[in-house]
């Protein structure tokens, strides 16, 4: 999971066309929750242990938080200076080096962070730890025998409903749970709950592929987007005006 | 002290004369290095390898199919890919992966390219990662491409990262701009932050630069046919056993007459404003009348008065048609995001100060159930005069 920025409260200055970032809460990134949400629905029902793992800055350690005040059972922190920088496949290298020590049946991403949108560190985690993957799933179940995921994937005109034998990595989507609020006892117990911390020297891997230096991609440049302002605003006293003003005008701009 | 100015991220302030960086905030993009009047910034890069890009040659575009059918989005492509290769002075090259669909090759030559490999086995007829990674990373691992893009579509988003780790590559996400700069670099621009700011992406240092292009953000250009090209048929065999998904049933979610607002060139938007479900008659109607999809804001798909997959913004599918008709939608920041690129954006609703507005090329203040069937009609009436 990942902790990010609530985009909605996030403005920007209108001189510097930077963004605002002061003040803008840090949250459980939605998508996730409703992976956090799918993990602890399967322990409730078929049994197991949920492992909730981020990586990101010390304050990352507050949504870390919540997902154990959810239902998680422990929580590993990936926190490094040398983290820093990571483009979408090095975070996915560093976090499946992690999940590779660890023994799984399901590791569930959220499917996209709202921050980046890539929705790219799921599959490539899939990838880097050799297991098939059913991305964007909105409604999941295990066969009968235990040894099948059975998910509804969304596709772009419906969803496909695939099956994948464990070990599989999925990715969560809107429509697949309601992830529950934490609830007072959830929240006291979050904090005794084991979490672990793990560095680039703990996870015993060479720091010069780790971060920016082992990100093949680069941010050049970061701008504001130009601005779409608005055109014609027209009352709509005499709604048949309004409406026959507004035809005119879309046929004129050849859009009708 | 212009480094504290650019930063996006709050990770630069003043102490006194000199800056503090907070590392935790700071994403490493440069802003600042490049502003620096003292060269006092120095961010410790990968050196690159120049000779070994240099074997990495021309342009590659995947055009996905989908039950036989060339999605849209592969046209774009290869207009797109036409004109960076241009710039290149190398080919264009498609890749056409699916079951029966040969007759696309011609298609995709007509829009710009030089060559088409064609895939074209029973196990791909519906798409499935493993198979697809399979054919894509056999195709270019030995003809080394030195750039490979895909349409940002569910399947293109679920395979483009799946081949670029296979090959330890970086990958772009939903670009909306690309292009070549002097050093001959894919520059790639994407959104980030809900749309609050762009990115200029590159991959300096691998080869093939591989990105996710977002649909209907290029155009693409009549057909040309005149224009020929090499069509080549590889034969791939994949086992069953190599692809570890089974599709047990595909279902499609689109309504009768409801078409994708991925692919539309109009969309009809409805959001809170229509309050019931039984007056999403009038928007079908339009929609009808204007060859466009039916689309709603989060709240009307999560009341199930339309189908998940006619949600527009940022939790649904991001859109930019030629003309976006926004009804009784006020305009949260997550639907902007999913809608703001569209060309031409109209927005009817009767709060004069609903944010939609403020992207709104033409907006009307006033009732949807009384502007709506005046639209209808003026709409009918100009197309009966044509």
């Amino acid at each position: 999971m990942k902790q990010v920025p609530e985009v909605a409260d996030v403005q920007v200055d209108e001189k510097t066309g930077t963004l605002i970032r002061d003040g803008v809460p840090s949250i459980l990134n939605p998508f996730c929750e409703y992976a956090v949400e799918a993990a602890i629905q399967l322990k409730e029902k078929y049994g197991g242990e949920v492992t909730i793992i981020t990586m990101g800055p010390p304050q990352a350690k507050e949504a870390l938080l919540k997902a154990l005040a959810m239902g998680g059972d422990k929580a590993i922190h990936m926190t490094d200076r040398a983290f820093a920088g990571a483009d979408t496949w090095v975070t996915a290298l560093t976090l499946a080096e992690q999940i590779k020590k660890m023994e799984f049946d399901i590791v569930i991403c959220g499917k996209q962070a709202i921050d980046g949108d890539t929705a790219q560190v799921g599959p490539e985690i899939a990838e880097l730890l050799s297991v098939p993957q059913i991305c964007y799933v909105r409604h999941l179940e295990l066969s009968e025998d235990e040894k099948f995921v059975i998910a509804h994937r969304e596709t772009d005109e419906g969803y496909d409903v695939v099956r994948a034998k464990i070990p599989v990595l999925l990715t969560a989507t809107k429509g697949l749970n309601e992830p529950r609020l934490p609830n007072i006892m959830g929240i006291m117990q979050a904090k005794k709950k084991p979490m672990e911390e793990v560095n680039a020297e703990t996870l015993g891997y060479d720091v010069d592929k780790l971060g920016l230096k082992g990100s093949p991609t680069q941010v050049r440049k970061v701008f504001p987007p130009e601005k779409k302002k608005g055109g014609i605003k027209i009352d709509a006293e005499d709604p048949k005006a309004a409406a026959r003003e507004l035809v005119e005008f879309l046929a004129k701009k050849g859009a009708i | 002290m212009l480094c504290t100015k650019v930063c996006n991220f709050g990770a630069i302030e003043k102490d006194g004369d000199k800056v503090k960086f907070d590392l935790d905030l700071c994403v490493l993009c440069g802003s600042c290095e490049e502003v620096c009047r003292d060269n006092a910034i120095k961010i410790e890069r990968k050196i690159i390898d120049k000779e070994a890009l240099a074997d990495y040659k021309d342009v590659w575009v995947w055009c996905e199919t989908s039950e036989g059918r060339l999605r849209g989005v592969g046209l774009e492509l290869v207009t797109k890919g036409r004109e960076l290769a241009d710039k290149l002075s190398e080919n264009l090259v498609a890749v056409l992966i699916g079951h029966e669909i040969e007759a696309h090759a011609e298609t995709l030559i007509h829009h710009g390219a030089d060559k088409v490999y064609v895939v074209d086995e029973k196990i791909f007829e519906h798409y499935t990662t493993d198979a697809y990674t399979i054919a894509l990373n056999t195709l270019i691992a030995p003809h080394k491409p030195s750039i490979v893009l895909y349409g940002a579509t569910s399947n293109g988003r679920d395979l483009a990262p799946r081949v670029a780790a296979r090959m330890a590559l970086g990958l772009t996400a939903d670009c909306t701009g690309l292009a070549i700069d002097d050093e001959r670099q894919l520059i790639q621009t994407r959104p980030a932050f809900g749309g609050n700011i762009m990115a200029e992406i590159i991959s300096p240092y691998t080869r093939p630069q591989m990105a996710t292009v977002r649909p209907n953000v290029f155009k693409p250009d009549e057909p040309d046919t005149s224009r020929t090209g090499d069509i080549e048929k590889v034969e791939m065999t994949i086992s069953p056993v190599q692809v570890r998904t089974r599709v047990l049933e595909s279902v499609n979610e689109t309504v009768e007459g409801m078409r994708s607002v991925e692919e539309a060139d109009v969309i009809v938007c409805s959001g809170r404003g229509i309050k019931d479900p039984s007056n999403l008659e009038m928007p079908k109607k339009l929609a009808e009348l204007l060859d466009g999809a039916v689309g709603g804001s989060r709240p009307i798909i999560d009341l199930g008065w339309l189908p998940p997959s006619q949600q527009v913004g940022q939790s649904g599918r991001t859109v930019c048609p030629k003309l976006y008709i926004a009804l009784g939608i006020s305009g949260a920041i997550q639907h902007l995001f999913g809608m703001q690129s569209s060309d031409i954006i109209v927005a009817i609703n009767k709060d004069p100060d609903a944010p939609i507005f403020s992207v709104a090329d033409f907006g009307i203040v006033g009732d949807i159930f009384t502007v709506l069937p005046e639209v209808i009609e003026a709409v009918e009436e100009l197309q009966a005069k044509r």
